[in-house]
């Protein structure tokens, strides 16, 4: 805990006390714990998280780490506060923590999911929730049973998030409110699934057919987390390729080593500038990393040619948007990106190639992924001449928007590089992943997710403002 | 999973299942009209629940094992139902199935509105399975047999649970014999044995499969604990499951897609024959299936067989057509090991790798899978260059088996072809 700051250690302590006190009456010797009940669930929780422990080598893990909310709801249904959440804690203590610095981690989420369940487990008891689950001869009291789980999936949310803002703004300084508007809405949702699955899960334990036929309901609930970590782990595979695709053209092409990454970083850069929604900012990234990837159908002795081209040889090598789009026709996601790899030779004059385009004509896409490719064109070291400033680069853009390039996308670059900077480090060779082609949203579990991406401590910060937004992903 | 629909004459195994089916529901619905509707209320509920789990199966992908999961589990809950909020019901097997035949004829009406085929084949299936389910299910239900065999207490479950694994395995032998006359429907030279399609299939309930049987015999103690709101209750879990399902089938689409693109790259640079590598592919497969190879061992050598080709692209100039047969025994290994280093890179897997960077060795030395890729290869590249067609290439093949080929690959190889025909490798 060495590397925490003194806040977040502060936060840390209040909230473990805080959990020990809730606690408190679970101890006392007349407590109307059903211990039976609370150490099977309790049992259940650390399966669930000794099997996500197991991860394969070089996988994610076979189900996403982090406790198994509808276990910790049932949890919260069956059992008083003080015992609710020393269910959670057990289960906690004992889960995979994918970040350093570990114990700190682990300690923190203890007392968090400890602190959330009795809170749910309160709820729930307040607006009469046990007496709604029948057993011991009496039937569950159906639509009524809904309210107070509905409400202690609410209470669930809200303080798992609320602890999750103040941690952050302990750590990181990011105000609390923020957080929680970023992480409230995506949490609530699969929450109430999450309830009710518990609530079944509840009823059926108290039923004659008892925690056999509980498991049951749990069991769809377990699979689905390990699809989706399958999901994540096929995209992981996916991502792969794609570099894959973009190294094949660097075997061959020796000169434009780590071109199609940059490219993709400016089309970003001008796509952001521009207000367009995420779906399409990721469409702008694989658009500029595979727009050159048409060279894979150039002959390797015309790509690696020192010198001049011959008009033949010129005429083979204005073939690669052609064979690209013929390359990539067969994946169904590129969608627009497809364009601008047929088109991002394409001059607003319409003096280009393949087609001859010119104006609006031009796909937006081509459009701007040709101001990129021209841009890393020129402020990259070439073996045949040297890299101009990045100042130069723009005013000879400038100079030819209009004729040859878009002048919004000119300007758009103008701007971003103007607030984001275009740094030394991005011109080096380097072939790395786009940091995020998809932007995953968990479909559930969403709290429980995300706090492992955020990074608890904060990261140590380069102090250059120049960086791109997604310049720490090369450290 | 697609059957020859609307053109040309169906297989008989197709014809048998559904007949079958449609037998089936007749007797049902006959039935069910003239006894009249026990508990309309369930039946109702049940009916409802299917109808819509068929709805909601937009935006599924072709091809996908069961695209409507809730309407399965819903249907397998029914044909599970014993009491209901405590109290003993008297639907029989029969109205179970009239239920579910209607309420998946209804859900069709929309889906033919607006155009699109319904899977008959899907319905024919599902109509057997909640039949046998229920056949199984219900009689002993009524008549007490169960409940003297495993009481009304916490065993109770293991007897709708025993039903389902019956059923699931039962479910298995029709599937497989859909696949197979689809294979058939497909193409000569592609038509896979009956056991290892079972195998297949049988492997593919591990996930979903479990899933949705899970929900159905959950749903089924849910009504008789908390009677009709259990299965409304039940409907978010369920789909949260069939979202996750959804998306992951997309991104292992997308991944394929991407790896059949870079395969195709060869092909683009003039490497290798346009294509080669899907050629190379699908009868690999084939000889894969015909030598027993199922589930994740046949998905690596579909994929290795893709990407064997890679490790041309490092090469200054194209080999002549790409047969990399007729190069010199090093230079040929060189070439797979580039490959294999390409390979390593993408999503494809180690085991895909060290296929590709193996596929020139000597067969002794071979995991089968490259020893296939290596043959199928080599036949692939002597038919397009020799004038002997098909029958000269094999020819060859059998003299290299000391070394190069091993015999058995060889043989099932010649065992594919002759199925399908002996086709010339451009017609593929």
């Amino acid at each position: 805990m060495s590397g925490t700051p003194a806040a977040a250690r502060a936060c840390i302590l209040a909230a473990v006390l805080c959990a020990i006190w809730c606690t408190l009456p679970a101890y006392t010797p007349d407590a109307p714990v059903p211990w039976g009940t609370a150490v099977l669930l309790a049992a259940l929780g650390l399966g669930c998280q000794a099997a996500g422990r197991r991860s394969p080598p070089g996988g994610p893990g076979p189900v996403a780490a982090g406790a198994f909310l509808p276990v910790l709801l049932t949890a919260a249904f069956l059992l008083p506060p003080a015992a609710a959440a020393l269910v959670a804690a057990s289960g906690s203590l004992a889960g995979r923590v994918e970040q350093p610095p570990y114990a700190a981690r682990r300690i923190w989420r203890a007392a968090q999911l400890a602190l959330t369940c009795a809170a749910a487990s309160w709820a729930y008891a307040t607006l009469g929730g046990p007496g709604t689950l029948g057993g011991g001869g009496a039937a569950p009291d159906f639509p009524r049973a809904l309210l107070p789980a509905c409400a202690a999936a609410l209470a669930f949310s809200l303080v798992l998030t609320a602890l999750d803002g103040l941690v952050l703004a302990a750590a990181e300084r990011r105000p609390v409110h923020r957080s929680v508007y970023a992480l409230l809405p995506l949490a609530l949702g699969p929450h109430l699934v999450h309830a009710l699955a518990g609530l079944m899960t509840a009823v059926l334990w108290r039923s004659p057919y008892g925690p056999l036929s509980a498991l049951l309901v749990l069991l769809p609930m377990y699979l689905s987390r390990w699809v989706f970590a399958q999901y994540h782990r096929e995209q992981a595979a996916h991502r792969a390729t794609i570099r894959a695709l973009v190294h094949a053209v660097d075997i061959k092409d020796t000169y434009t080593r780590g071109h199609s990454e940059r490219v993709g970083r400016a089309s970003v850069l001008i796509a952001r500038e521009l207000g367009m929604d995420d779906r399409r900012v990721e469409g702008l990234r694989f658009a500029g990393i595979l727009h050159d990837i048409g060279k894979l159908g150039v002959p390797t002795r015309v790509l690696r040619k020192d010198g001049p081209l011959t008009p033949e040889e010129r005429r083979i090598m204005e073939l690669h948007p052609e064979y690209g789009h013929e390359i990539v026709r067969g994946i169904g996601f590129l969608d627009e990106a497809r364009d601008a790899i047929l088109h991002h030779h394409e001059r607003l004059d319409g003096s280009g190639y393949p087609y001859g385009l010119s104006g609006s004509r031009i796909p937006e896409f081509a459009r701007v992924v040709a101001v990129a490719d021209a841009f890393d064109a020129m402020t990259s070291t070439r073996s045949y001449r040297r890299a101009r400033p990045v100042p130069a680069a723009l005013a000879e853009l400038k100079r030819c928007a209009g004729s040859q390039f878009d002048p919004r996308m000119v300007g758009a670059l103008d701007r971003a590089l103007g607030r984001h900077g275009w740094s030394e480090a991005d011109t080096a060779v380097t072939a790395d992943e786009p940091r995020e082609p998809y932007v995953s949203r968990e479909p559930y579990g969403a709290a429980a997710g995300l706090r492992q991406d955020a990074p608890l401590i904060p990261r140590a910060r380069s102090a250059a403002p120049l960086s791109g937004p997604s310049r720490d992903r090369r450290r | 999973m697609r059957a020859p629909y609307g053109s040309g004459p169906l297989a008989p195994a197709v014809l048998a299942v559904r007949g079958a089916a449609l037998l089936l529901a007749l007797v049902a619905l006959a039935h069910t009209s003239v006894r009249g509707l026990a508990e309309p209320g369930l039946a109702l509920v049940f009916g409802l629940l299917v109808a819509a789990g068929e709805l909601v199966r937009r935006g599924a992908a072709a091809g996908e094992r069961e695209p409507a999961p809730l309407a399965a589990a819903g249907a397998l809950a029914y044909a599970l139902l014993g009491d209901s909020a405590g109290r003993p019901t008297t639907h029989g097997s029969l109205q179970v199935i009239a239920v579910v035949v209607v309420a998946q004829a209804l859900a069709a009406v929309p889906r033919r509105a607006c155009g699109r085929r319904t899977d008959a084949d899907r319905a024919a299936r599902r109509t057997l399975t909640v039949g046998f389910a229920a056949v199984c299910f219900q009689p002993l239900y009524a008549s007490g047999q169960a409940e003297r065999w495993f009481g009304d207490g916490p065993w109770f479950p293991l007897f709708p649970l025993t039903v389902l694994a019956l059923t699931a395995l039962c479910d298995a032998v029709p599937a497989a014999l859909l696949a197979r006359s689809a294979a058939l429907a497909g193409g000569p030279g592609a038509l896979p044995p009956y056991g290892s399609l079972l195998v297949d299939e049988v492997r593919a309930l591990a996930g979903t499969g479990v899933a949705i049987g899970a929900t159905g015999v959950v749903t089924a103690l849910g009504v008789a604990v908390a009677g009709p709101w259990a299965p409304a209750v039940l409907c978010g879990p369920l789909l949260l499951t069939q979202v996750s399902a959804r998306r992951y089938t997309a991104v292992r689409t997308t991944c394929g897609q991407t790896m059949a693109s870079l395969a195709r790259a060869t092909e683009i640079a003039g490497y290798t024959p346009p294509g080669h590598a899907r050629r190379v592919a699908a009868l690999a497969t084939a000889v894969g299936r015909e030598l027993g190879l199922t589930g994740p061992r046949l998905t690596v050598l579909e994929h290795a067989a893709l990407m064997h080709d890679i490790g041309q692209l490092s090469l200054l100039d194209p080999v002549a057509d790409g047969a990399t047969a007729r190069l010199p025994a090093a230079e040929q290994r060189r070439i797979a090991l580039l490959g294999g280093a390409v390979v390593r890179r993408t999503g494809a897997g180690p085991e895909v790798a060290a296929v590709v960077e193996q596929q020139a060795d000597p067969y002794r030395e071979q995991p089968l899978a490259a020893r296939i890729v290596r043959t199928v290869n080599a036949y692939d590249d002597l038919c397009g260059e020799s004038v002997g067609g098909p029958l000269r290439a094999l020819e060859q093949l059998r003299l290299g088996t000391g070394h190069d080929h091993q015999p058995q690959v060889v043989e099932a190889l010649g065992r594919v072809l002759a199925r399908g025909g002996l086709t010339p490798a451009g017609a593929g």
